[in-house]
């Protein structure tokens, strides 16, 4: 195919994302960088001194450390588990963990505030069986939050983490059961370091996930802000626009990092080189 | 390899019930015939799916739902393919990288995309809200598009086209006499994918209000933090069994290997 053919079939897609998507990106970062026509980073001292902001910073990775172990904790065995159903069977398991994954996001956590207010599920069994007098504050908490990234984003792991164990060939796991290793040593010697990669993907996938969700803080969190809240607020209510650029910019850099810093760790820890 | 584990078994059930059991609730609970969501609910009733119809702002949000996720589709189905195809046709440099260009709205936070189209591409370059929704819901399918095409496109053998083309056919009609019946069923999968996406979208839609603008879910997302009405359990429900329509479709059409191979 000739290449001014080639050209004309990517430059409408291009033309599109650059003007709508990377000018306004870059537009956005830059109007960060100057303050009276003079460059500086000003604004960002001003956030990392800020301990309101550190605060929010510090909830927001919290939440989001906790909802990745949780994911891995919980979605590992279950994957696990799920890699070696008969196909018939696991399929119908897989259809049941991608029905939330493309079920809307609200109608997730709004679920969550069923479960867990005041008058909600949790604390109504709770009171019945004589646990508890007084409802607990569940909802509104960073608990809440974790509770609802949680189960936003355990289908994703489940999904990502089958697929890569699925791949694991089993006769490896068999060869080193019959020349004497117990099953847990196959699984940890084996499987395990097999999946390290599908580990790593999978946690980019659920951290990055929950530093940037935005409606199930909103929802489940009630006063305490996450970034993405904050810059809601930043940008809408307070009309902040310096300090809402700000905070997409950290945003961004931070979940450049990530991205970076884990897809080195899967390229090194990939057992297959 | 089969093991028989109880205890896995039993953890996997509860992981299950986990991820299940607030879909249910909410389904069971938008039944309640009182005023207020209880669960177990109280009785049985239809009242509160009547209210999804006769609330104006429901239905008018959920019309600008439908629009913007269709139309923003046909654009992205008119800009991704001819670039799903150019991207897999032939190997040339820079190849990679425009892909990750093109796969990029993924991984940038919709947070920000959401914000910088508002500030930039309503507020600087002056484009009404309702265009700038648009936009930003085409940048978003882009990538599903691109992806579930592509891998379609790679799956399909060229040399088909090259004996079309062989025989005096020319690239166009091959396109879409040759190409395009053999990716069929990807470009339908990936126009659900992309819909099912834009139309659940909150981080762009949310910045891209203004007056007699605003999709569904940003009006669920705001009429949830004044009432606790059983409402939005209705609409949850009716939601839901449009997901389970599309995800039958997508399976019957991909297969659920494109959900577990990333």
């Amino acid at each position: 195919m000739k290449k001014r053919y080639l050209y004309l079939l990517l430059a409408p897609g291009l033309l599109f994302l650059t003007l709508f998507m990377i000018v306004p990106l870059i537009l956005t970062v830059g109007s960060t960088l100057f303050k009276d026509g003079s460059f500086t980073f000003g604004i960002y001292l001003q956030f990392f001194k800020d301990s309101y902001f550190l605060d929010i910073l510090g909830t927001t990775l919290l939440v989001s450390v906790a909802t990745t172990l949780l994911c891995i904790l919980i979605g590992f065995p279950v994957a696990y588990y799920l890699s070696m159903m008969p196909p018939r069977k696991k399929g119908i398991l897989l259809a049941l963990a991608i029905f939330p994954l493309l079920t809307s996001s609200v109608v997730r956590s709004f679920s969550w505030m069923i479960i867990l207010g005041k008058n909600g599920l949790v604390n109504n069994v709770l009171i019945k069986l004589g646990i508890i007098h007084d409802p607990l504050s569940i909802l509104y908490t960073p608990t809440a939050m974790i509770i609802g990234l949680v189960h936003l984003f355990l289908p994703l792991i489940l999904i990502t983490l089958v697929g890569v164990l699925e791949s694991i060939d089993h006769d490896l796991v068999r060869a080193a059961q019959s020349l004497g290793a117990s099953k847990l040593t196959a699984f940890r010697k084996i499987v395990i370091p097999l999946s390290i990669p599908g580990l790593i993907v999978g946690s980019i996938l659920v951290f990055v996930g929950s530093l940037t969700a935005y409606t199930t803080p909103a929802l489940l969190g009630g006063k305490k802000r996450v970034v993405a809240t904050f810059l809601y607020q930043n940008a809408i209510t307070l009309n902040d626009w310096q300090a809402a650029s700000a905070i997409a910019t950290i945003m961004m850099i931070i979940t450049f990092i990530v991205i970076g810093l884990m897809n080195k760790a899967a390229a090194k820890f990939n057992p297959k080189g | 390899m089969k093991t028989k584990n109880p205890g896995l078994a039993l953890f996997s059930f509860i992981v299950y019930l986990f991820l299940l059991g607030p879909l249910l609730i909410i389904a069971v609970t938008s039944f309640e015939p009182g005023t207020v969501l209880k669960f177990p609910p109280t009785g049985f009733s239809l009242k509160w799916y009547q209210n999804i119809f006769d609330v104006e702002m429901f239905m008018s949000t959920f019309k600008t739902s439908i629009i913007v996720s269709l139309l923003g589709n046909v654009i992205a189905i008119l800009l991704g393919v001819p670039a799903a195809y150019a991207l897999n046709r032939v190997t040339f440099r820079g190849k990679d990288t425009l892909n990750a260009v093109f796969l990029s709205p993924l991984l940038i936070p919709g947070i920000v995309l959401g914000f910088t189209l508002l500030k930039y591409v309503v507020i600087t370059f002056h484009f009404p809200i309702y265009t700038s929704l648009l936009i930003g819901h085409t940048i978003i399918m882009l990538p599903f598009i691109i992806r579930v095409i592509g891998s379609s496109l790679a799956n399909f053998d060229f040399a088909v086209e090259e004996a079309a083309l062989s025989l005096g056919s020319s690239r166009l009609a091959t396109f879409f006499k040759v190409v395009l019946p053999n990716i069929k069923s990807g470009i339908i999968a990936s126009v659900l994918l992309a819909f099912l996406e834009s139309f659940n979208n909150v981080d762009i839609s949310l910045f891209m209000t203004g007056p007699g603008v605003s999709t569904l879910p940003i009006q669920m997302l705001t009429y949830v933090e004044n009432y606790f009405d059983p409402t939005i359990a209705a609409i949850s429900v009716l939601l839901m069994l449009i997901t389970a329509v599309f995800m039958f479709v997508i399976e019957r059409l991909l297969g659920l290997t494109y959900f577990t191979k990333q």
